[in-house]
């Protein structure tokens, strides 16, 4: 199953909701020209929800850090939501569980952001 | 697939490397590891997989990558081998450094032994040999785990 994005605003926030594989060949393509796309846009308080996300390889989480640094470096914020069970354990073995913001409520994580 | 050694020898592309990872999900399963182990043994040939279609032979139509199963009464072994130019396994960094935490790349061998219970890397003359290793439960290693 390759990976599937929508886009929704909320209060100033950009959501986007990914469901499938976040893998080399198949999302983590979509994934980066997704986010620079959201970033030339003007866009830079973006909360990626995973809750439907059942797959991310190496490549995968390389986009996720990869997204994380561009907003960064445009002086926006990047955040994480509704981790899995297998990517939340990805991030702690990968010790990037603490570099991104991770949230487990929608309400609140838009509401976290500056 | 009854047989306990089973060898492929594929194109290098993305298609081999999802034949690779589905192909280590059919042996873990009926080697009869959990689901939980299925999926980490799966991802570990993944990044193999891509490491040698992608690091080693460059996508090159004339190099092949090669996939072996093998079943043993202790464990499961499997051997990725490309044609590249060969990896220098000193030369990989730890991914989980501060310096490299936020770099794109540099995590599949790291998950390979993060998920799998022995990884050996064998330099060829051309190309890279990996063989990881998953034990079945109740073999040492696992009683070795289990009395921690």
């Amino acid at each position: 199953m390759t990976m599937k994005t929508s886009t929704r605003q909320v209060n100033g926030i950009t959501i986007v909701d990914l469901s499938g594989r976040i893998t080399l060949g198949e999302g983590s393509a979509v994934l980066r020209d997704l986010v620079r796309d959201l970033v030339t846009k003007g866009q830079r308080k973006i909360l990626l929800n995973l809750g439907d996300v059942t797959y991310i390889d190496s490549s995968g989480i390389g986009e996720l850090v990869s997204a994380f640094t561009t907003v960064r470096n445009q002086g926006g914020e990047l955040k994480l939501l509704n981790l899995t069970k297998k990517v939340h354990d990805l991030l702690q073995i990968t010790k990037l569980y603490t570099v991104f913001d991770v949230k487990d409520d929608e309400a609140m994580a838009v509401s976290s952001f500056k | 697939m009854t047989a306990n050694r089973v060898s492929y020898t594929l194109d290098s592309s993305l298609e081999s490397v999802n034949m690779a990872e589905e192909t280590a999900q059919q042996f873990a399963t009926r080697v009869g590891f959990d689901e939980d182990n299925c999926l980490k043994i799966a991802m570990a040939v993944r990044e193999a997989a891509v490491n040698a279609v992608l690091h080693g032979n460059a996508y090159d139509p004339q190099k092949k990558m090669t996939v072996g199963f093998e079943i043993t009464p202790r464990a499961l072994v499997i051997t990725i081998t490309d044609q590249g130019q060969g990896l220098d396994v000193n030369s990989i960094p730890d991914p989980t450094t501060p310096e490299n935490l936020l770099k794109q790349s540099g995590r599949g061998i790291f998950l390979m032994r993060a998920f799998m219970d022995e990884v050996r890397i064998r330099v060829l003359s051309p190309g890279t040999e990996v063989t990881m290793v998953k034990n079945v439960s109740g073999s040492a290693a696992n009683q070795k785990e289990a009395s921690k």
